[in-house]
């Protein structure tokens, strides 16, 4: 993965597939203590501390289709690579948490890339799942939900053209506001 | 045009959409859509299906054609990513691989417009004779 946008993607794919009513996706940054961490909580199915314990595993997928499952093993190789942190954290019934943690300023942090592209992609294609993002920096807060946006839009579908670049201006515009690391 | 910030800012835009078309009904009769689903699972994101996807929003709507884009998981193909399977109206769905913008263009432009099958398709609905 280049950027932790892509991550963002990725990881959010886990939670739909495990029937997710509702994600989380936080980003909390602060270049003073020189970090930036992103959480990603669900209420869906969750996992059993055997799973749990091979999530990370790159080659341990609960899927079918193939024998590996990377996910989260590159989100914690790149967290891990940045002087970072990773943990995650599951109940059955209850739902999963995430969390990776990355040093701001290091080198070999991805940079955090296209969000508003992954950010309105998660959104439109995901009908079932209320997605609630928010990115905390010391400038501010910026929160976006999905269940908001829908009501507002009404019938209109995200995919109309107009609808579609708006959404993303005002995911760029906000967190340009909140000077959101690159 | 101001910076769009708020929901009310986009509400406006929303308005001024709806005003000047007549929205396409999209959801209430998806088997009669063209459905698009982009396999986005890792390998998919890594091999750059993200842009794939944009592109297939993107140039769809600008065409008018009536479509559904959607993601889907990892299909095994992981060595073709990225991968994306089209159902045409009443046909079997059909998944090509490797598609990249090029790919994506002549996808619409060849088989969704026109119905004519193009190179790199995966055989997903093979079926042997017992089937």
């Amino acid at each position: 993965m280049k950027t932790i946008s892509d991550h963002m993607l990725d990881i959010v794919q886990n939670s739909v597939r495990a029937k997710a009513t509702l994600i989380e996706i936080i980003v909390v940054e602060d270049n003073v203590s020189d970090f930036y961490a992103i959480h990603f909580n669900d209420n869906a199915c969750g996992m059993s501390k055997d799973t749990l314990g091979q999530a990370t595993n790159p080659f341990f997928t609960s899927r079918t289709t193939r024998k590996v499952g990377l996910g989260l093993s590159l989100l914690k190789y790149n967290a891990l690579a940045s002087n970072g942190s990773f943990s995650i954290d599951s109940e059955i019934g209850k739902g999963t948490r995430v969390k990776a943690v990355f040093q701001l300023s290091h080198l070999d942090r991805p940079p955090a890339g296209d969000t508003w592209n992954s950010l309105y992609l998660i959104m439109m294609s995901n009908h079932d799942s209320r997605v609630v993002y928010r990115h905390q920096t010391p400038e501010g807060t910026f929160k976006l939900d999905s269940a908001e946006l829908k009501q507002m839009l009404g019938g209109v579908s995200l995919q109309q053209a107009e609808i579609k670049k708006a959404v993303i201006e005002l995911i760029k515009n906000n967190l340009e506001d909140i000077k959101a690391s690159k | 045009m101001t910076k769009i910030k708020t929901l009310a800012d986009l509400l406006k835009i929303k308005e001024e959409v709806q005003s000047k078309t007549k929205l396409r009904e999209k959801s209430d009769h998806p088997e009669q859509l063209v459905q698009v689903k982009v396999g986005m699972a890792t390998c998919g994101i890594a091999s750059g299906a993200k842009e794939t996807m944009k592109y297939f929003i993107d140039e769809l709507e600008q065409q008018a054609i009536d479509a559904l884009v959607t993601q889907t998981g990892c299909m095994g193909y992981c060595y073709a990513e990225p991968t994306v399977e089209v159902i045409l109206a009443g046909k079997d769905p059909v998944v090509f691989g490797f598609v990249n913008k090029e790919k994506a263009e002549e996808i619409i432009d060849v088989y969704i417009k026109r119905g004519e099958l193009v190179d790199g398709v995966i055989p997903l609905s093979f079926r042997t004779i017992d089937d």
